[in-house]
C-alpha cells in the first residue's frame, strides 16, 4: 500500500538518521512507549541508524504486558465455571497467572474464545442467551471507547448475560511513574499517536513541565519514528522540553468520550463480571526469574536477561514480555533471534 | 492488540450514528468495522481501525505534504523544517 510504503522509505530514514547525527552533541537516552514501536524499531533495526550515545529504551509496551496477574487468575477462575464463555483478545490467552494461563483452561475444557473486537463478545452473548458471556476488557486509552460501546451496545439490547471484566490502564500516569522512579534515566518519550487520536496530547503537557521532558508523539513507521527521534533530540539539544506532534496523520475529536469510560460507569455496574462472578483480589505480583518488570520500566533490555533465547522463549514463555506480540522480548526474540546481543544498537 | 491499522472504507451501512458501519478494504482483507466514532467518513476515506473500530479518518493529502517536507530535510539541523 503506497500508504504506508513512503514512510519505509529509506532515502527518507537515512535522510533523518543523518540529520539527527548533525544534531546531537552528547548522550541521550529516550524511550518510545508503546510496543508497536518497540516492534518497529527491533525489526526495521532504526536503533541501528541512530548515533552512538542516542539510546531507545523500550517502555511499557501494551495493555496485555501490563494487566495485573490478580486479573488474569480471576479470567481464569471465571472461564472455568459451568455455563460460562470467557472472550478474550488473541493475545491475553497465553499471558501467565499465577498458575496457567487461559490458553491451558481452555485446554483443560472451559469455553474460552478469542475475539477480534469488543462486539464480537456482545454478539456471542446474543447468540447465546443460556450462557454467561465475559469479555475480558483490558486495554489503553486506544481501547477504551471500544470497550465502551461493547457495554452500550449490550445495555441497549438489554443483554442479561454479559458482563466484562475490566483492567483497563491509562498511559500518562504510567510514564509519570517512570520519571519519578529514582534512579530514572529517561530525557525524553516517543509517545504513541493512536493513544493521541483518542485523548489528544493535552495530557502531555503537565508531564512535559513538571519533569523537563521533551515528549514528541509519533507513529509507528520506521520514517516516524526516526522523525520523533530528530525532534526529540532537537529539543533536548536546545534545552527545551515541549510537547510536540511528528504524527503527519491528522486526528480529529471522536465526540463524547466519558473520561470514566476506563472503568465501568456506576450506570453500567451491572456489567461488571467482579460483581457477578467475584472482586479481584488485591495481590502481590510473583518474583522469579523472569525480570519483565525491569523492562517493562526501561530498565533492562531484553537480551540483559539470563533466561531470554534460552530458558524463555515465545513458545514457552516465563513472563508478558515474551507473551505478547507487542512485548519488548518477543520482539528481540523475532527479529534478533535467541542470541541478540544485549545492547544492540545502543 | 494494542495496533491499529489503516484500511479504506469501501461502504457504509447503518441509519442510527452509533450503529454506523462499514465495509473497510485492509490491503485485499475486507472486514465490516465499526464507524461511530468517525461519523464524517465516507467511501473512498482511509480510516485507522482498532479492535474493529475506525478511531481517526487519515488524512492522505496531509501524509503526502509531510512527505514532502522531509524531503527537504537536507539543511543543517537547527535550520530544518519539523
Amino acid at each position: 500500500m503506497r500508504f504506508r510504503d513512503e514512510y519505509r522509505d529509506p532515502a527518507a530514514a537515512r535522510r533523518l538518521s543523518d540529520a539527527i547525527a548533525r544534531t546531537v552533541t552528547r548522550p541521550w537516552t529516550l524511550m518510545e512507549v508503546c510496543g508497536g514501536q518497540t516492534h518497529a524499531i527491533v525489526r526495521f533495526g532504526v536503533d541501528r541508524l541512530l548515533p552512538d550515545g542516542v539510546t531507545l529504551v523500550h517502555g511499557p509496551g501494551c495493555p496485555v504486558c501490563v494487566t495485573p496477574v490478580e486479573y488474569v487468575d480471576q479470567a481464569i477462575a471465571i472461564a472455568g465455571r459451568p455455563g460460562v464463555t470467557l472472550c478474550s483478545f488473541g493475545d491475553m490467552l497465553r499471558v501467565p497467572g499465577s498458575s496457567g494461563d487461559l490458553l491451558g483452561a481452555k485446554a483443560r475444557g472451559a469455553d474460552v474464545r478469542v475475539v477480534y473486537s469488543p462486539l464480537d463478545a456482545v454478539a456471542v452473548a446474543r447468540k447465546e442467551p443460556e450462557r454467561e458471556v465475559v469479555f475480558f476488557a483490558v486495554g489503553f486509552e486506544t481501547t477504551a471507547p471500544a470497550n465502551a460501546m461493547a457495554a452500550l451496545q449490550a445495555r441497549r439490547e438489554f443483554l442479561g448475560n454479559f458482563f466484562m471484566l475490566v483492567s483497563h490502564v491509562r498511559v500518562p500516569p504510567a510514564m509519570e511513574a517512570i520519571l519519578d522512579a529514582p534512579g530514572g534515566r529517561i530525557q525524553g518519550f516517543l509517545a504513541a499517536g493512536h493513544v493521541c487520536t483518542v485523548m489528544g496530547f493535552e495530557e502531555y503537557e503537565p508531564i512535559a513541565r513538571r519533569f523537563g521532558v521533551p515528549i514528541v508523539v509519533t507513529g509507528f513507521e520506521p520514517v516516524d519514528i526516526l522523525e520523533g527521534v530528530y525532534l526529540c533530540v532537537r529539543q533536548l539539544e536546545a534545552g527545551r522540553a515541549e510537547v510536540e506532534n511528528q504524527y503527519p496523520r491528522r486526528w480529529r475529536g471522536i465526540g463524547d468520550i466519558p473520561e470514566s469510560g476506563l472503568g465501568l460507569a456506576p450506570a453500567y455496574a451491572d456489567l461488571d463480571a467482579e460483581g457477578r462472578f467475584g472482586a479481584v483480589p488485591a495481590g502481590t505480583e510473583a518474583v522469579g526469574e523472569c525480570i519483565s518488570g525491569l523492562v517493562l520500566r526501561g530498565e533492562r533490555k531484553p537480551p540483559e536477561c539470563p533466561a531470554f533465547g534460552t530458558r524463555c522463549t515465545p513458545e514457552r514463555p516465563l513472563g508478558v514480555t515474551m507473551v505478547s506480540s507487542e512485548g519488548a522480548c518477543a520482539a528481540y526474540y523475532r527479529y534478533r533471534g535467541a542470541h541478540a546481543a544485549a545492547g544492540a544498537g545502543a | 492488540m494494542c495496533l491499529a491499522v489503516p484500511g479504506k472504507v469501501l461502504s457504509v451501512a447503518g441509519d442510527e450514528p452509533i450503529l454506523r458501519t462499514g465495509r473497510v478494504d485492509f490491503g485485499g482483507i475486507v472486514k465490516e468495522i465499526h464507524l461511530a466514532y468517525v461519523p464524517e467518513a465516507v467511501p473512498g476515506d482511509y480510516v485507522l481501525v482498532h479492535v474493529g473500530f475506525a478511531i481517526t479518518v487519515l488524512d492522505a493529502a496531509e501524509a503526502e505534504r509531510v512527505l514532502e517536507a522531509l524531503e527537504t530535510l537536507e539543511e543543517p539541523a537547527g535550520e530544518a523544517a519539523p
